[in-house]
């Protein structure tokens, strides 16, 4: 029950369910294991993003720069790969260092420079994307090794990889922002900084530390889609920080700062997992799909709002 | 005052989920009066204003202006039908000019191209009705807090106010920018505006209201002329019970220095102030606005820095860089601005009471829940805070109950000296009574409290000594039994 409340929005979550009851209707495929399996494996690198960047949101900051770190994490994870030179780790923690560094270089500037979090990662993110193609110099990168591989196409009990992670990352992001001195700060510093700050609270190792946590997860899914795609690919990751912000703001995060949470987050990720999915058995193109997403994403802030008029 | 009424109320009533929160009230307000409307927070005053604003619709009852009968209406239409409010928070655009503010939603052009001079000039002929010094051009961000009220005044005015809603309009005044507001008022008065006064400050109600008119729990309680209503029975009238003495008198002793501060200088701010608190004693601090009251209060706290002096706390010094390394050295703050710095409004009072202490209620990372809403609920019977539970938002609380938590949150730092500055700033008066009890015990265990406020009966009630400032200079430092109003005036305008 206090997963439902927490989403705030009665709202989109029955209009959820309508979507699969429908669905299911129209297509006898769509309630089957293996395509939620297949849902499941699509949405785990949205949902890495989304989470990282449900923290930056709550403190009321934002990160355009994640789907970029997925490009440059990625090609060099891919680099460190190839060819079996290393073993599996070494392009695991090259990538996670890559993801890392990008969150922690955002987090300093945001603090340091006090230039706006938009602004910033704007900044990062035409850096990182530059850099992935000066690294792999514009050409993608194969070969890659087979135990990295099965980091994004492999399966323990029949269950894939990715979801395994996305699971492990969901369970621990959530108790970190609900549970741990940090996570109520994270909340503190949205809801109000000064007073957070007055209050004795380092507000800028907050912020810097939820930049970096939104970078290592960024970098942790670039090397679940290089795995997954087993290329390295300069260009990958194009306009997926949209995706995340999305999600998050449909599961409830509110962009001024000091509301939103990890379940909330999931329930939007697989919201827009679901929704592709369906539009896809049902052959909708992807055009009208992308007309369908916008309309949810202001559709769900606007039943958010109302939600809250009539609360007050 | 035999004219009929500009504004008429009748039998209004107003419930959210199910809760009354206007029962039938009844009010009227003649041409050209000030009418004072006294009750708690809480008691309804800000959903009344709110209907006459058009912000809320009312269940039923009726409101008639100038014998007009107003149905449903919104802002736009009310504002139209001249009633206008000077808001406690000020609601203009700082990076907007003075005049540019006033005449902000009915800009005048010609063609489609603003008439910027026309604006100019009118302002600055309104500024002159006012008898107010103030540079038309001059940006909102500059202006003094006086001197917003005063645009907010000139922009009522400038939309042919019949009525004026002032609330707690003098909450950051200094006495001089007081009587100026009184002066206006008095003009305003004379041609013909009625003003309904909100404020929780007795003096000044008594000073300028011909008509006080009680609410308390949503209901009318009476309407009285304010020179036939003896202050202790409107308080009485307020809170529905008697109120002995406003100012609890205790028996302590002092103990040893706790904080010294030693020639504590920073430019344009203060300079040289020198004062030290004893375990178990109140300095207060009194002055006028900028004064610089608060910004030695902010320097001791670690808000702000400072470029010379020494803070000595048990006879040794210390840096104070942070609030964080103030609170680790003892110093606890409860600013005056409480919604900027005091709370945090999304979380809940339990989560705000625990902000600054969550280290100690933690087992390594993870946060004791029970530990935790231990310190809530203690805290929340010892100060009365009064919540649905220690899991409600802060949003939704009253200004005396947030302000009760802030206090709380601070206490639970466990400090040994409590800076409080304007802590009953825009609260009710039995949250202050509660308040000045709660300073008695914090006295009585021994804590060094430095009280800082605009209200010198506080000063006067709460401290053992008193510290003056003006201009940012210390100009007198006197015990209780040597302190009187006269003389802490004088000094304070020194």
């Amino acid at each position: 029950m206090q997963y439902i409340k927490n989403l705030r929005q009665y709202g989109i979550l029955i209009a959820f369910v309508a979507i699969c009851l429908t669905l299911s209707y129209i297509s006898p495929q769509f309630l089957t294991v293996s395509n939620w399996s297949i849902i499941f494996t699509q949405v785990s690198i949205n949902a890495l993003l989304a989470f990282g960047v449900t923290f930056v949101i709550i403190t009321g900051g934002i990160d355009l720069s994640i789907g970029s770190v997925v490009a440059v994490s990625g090609v060099v994870a891919a680099l460190l790969a190839r060819n079996d030179n290393y073993p599996v780790i070494v392009p695991i923690l090259g990538g996670l260092s890559v993801g890392l560094l990008f969150g922690a270089l955002n987090g300093f500037l945001i603090t340091k420079s006090k230039i706006a979090p938009f602004i910033v990662t704007l900044g990062i993110m035409t850096i990182g994307r530059g850099l992935a193609l000066i690294i792999s110099k514009g050409r993608p990168i194969s070969n890659l090794s087979e135990s990295f591989n099965f980091i994004g196409g492999g399966d323990i009990a029949g269950i894939p990889f990715p979801i395994i992670i996305l699971f492990i990352v969901f369970i621990i992001c959530s108790i970190v922002l609900k549970k741990t001195i940090f996570g109520r700060y994270v909340y503190a510093v949205g809801g109000n900084e000064q007073a957070s700050w007055a209050s004795g609270i380092s507000v800028n190792q907050v912020k810097i530390a939820v930049y970096s946590l939104c970078g290592l997860l960024a970098g942790l899914a670039g090397i679940l889609l290089t795995s997954r795609i087993t290329t390295g690919q300069p260009n990958a990751g194009a306009s997926f920080e949209l995706d995340a912000i999305a999600a998050a703001v449909i599961g409830g995060s509110s962009t001024s700062g000091g509301v939103g949470s990890i379940q909330g987050t999931l329930f939007g990720v697989i919201l827009i997992g679901v929704l592709n999915n369906g539009l896809d058995l049902l052959n909708v193109s992807s055009y009208y799909q992308q007309v369908v997403m916008g309309v949810i994403i202001i559709g769900a802030v606007l039943l958010d709002s109302w939600n809250q008029k009539i609360k007050d | 005052m035999s004219q009929k009424p500009i504004l008429e109320v009748q039998n209004l009533c107003k419930s959210f989920s199910g809760i009354r929160v206007l029962d039938n009230i009844t009010f009227n307000l003649e041409k050209g009066e000030v009418h004072a409307l006294m009750g708690e927070n809480g008691a309804g005053k800000s959903t009344f204003m709110k209907i006459l604003m058009g912000l809320l619709t009312p269940d039923s009852g009726e409101i008639i202006l100038d014998g007009e009968r107003i149905e449903c209406s919104n802002v736009h239409e009310m504002l139209k039908k001249g009633i206008s409010m000077i808001h406690q928070e000020i609601l203009m655009v700082p990076e907007l000019t003075v005049a540019q503010n006033i005449f902000l939603g009915k800009e005048l052009h010609r063609f489609s191209w603003l008439d910027e001079n026309t604006i100019y000039k009118k302002t600055r002929e309104l500024l002159k009705t006012l008898n107010v010094n103030i540079d038309a051009k001059a940006k909102m961000k500059h202006l003094s807090i006086a001197d917003k009220q005063m645009v907010e005044i000139a922009k009522a005015i400038s939309n042919n106010a019949k009525i004026i809603i002032m609330d707690e309009p003098t909450s950051a005044l200094s006495d001089k920018e007081v009587s100026t507001l009184f002066n206006i008022i008095k003009d305003l008065k004379n041609k013909g505006v009625a003003i309904i006064y909100i404020s929780h400050k007795m003096d000044e109600i008594y000073q300028i209201s011909d008509r006080i008119t009680v609410l308390r729990d949503g209901q009318y309680i009476a309407t009285k002329a304010a020179s036939n209503l003896p202050i202790k029975d409107l308080i009485s009238m307020m809170v529905g019970r008697e109120i002995e003495d406003i100012f609890p008198e205790t028996e302590h002793q002092t103990g040893k220095t706790i904080i010294k501060v030693e020639n504590l200088s920073q430019k344009g701010k203060f300079e040289n102030i020198n004062f030290e608190v004893k375990s178990g004693e109140v300095l207060g601090i009194a002055g006028l606005v900028g004064a610089g009251r608060t910004e030695v209060a902010r320097a001791i706290a670690g808000l702000d820095e400072f470029e010379e002096g020494e803070i000595l706390i048990a006879d040794e010094k210390v840096k104070v860089q942070s609030p964080k390394n103030a609170m680790k050295l003892g110093i606890g703050y409860v600013s005056e601005d409480r919604k900027a710095l005091g709370f945090i409004p999304h979380l809940s009072v339990k989560q705000n009471i625990s902000l600054s202490s969550l280290p100690s209620l933690s087992n390594k990372w993870f946060i004791s829940d029970e530990k935790e809403s231990a310190l809530a609920n203690s805290m929340k019977n010892n100060l009365k805070i009064k919540a649905s539970g220690i899991n409600q938002k802060l949003m939704y609380l009253s200004g005396g109950n947030q302000q009760k938590v802030v206090i709380a949150k601070v206490l639970a730092s466990s400090p040994q000296i409590i800076i409080l500055d304007e802590p009953t700033r825009g609260i009710d008066i039995g949250a202050k009574f509660e308040i000045y009890k709660l300073i008695n015990e914090l006295k009585s265990k021994g804590l060094a409290i430095i009280l800082i406020s605009s209200e010198l009966p506080e000063i006067f009630g709460m401290s053992d000594r008193i510290l003056v400032l003006s201009k940012g200079k210390q100009t007198a430092l006197l015990t209780k039994h040597e302190a009187t109003q006269e003389k802490v005036m004088q000094y304070a305008v020194h």
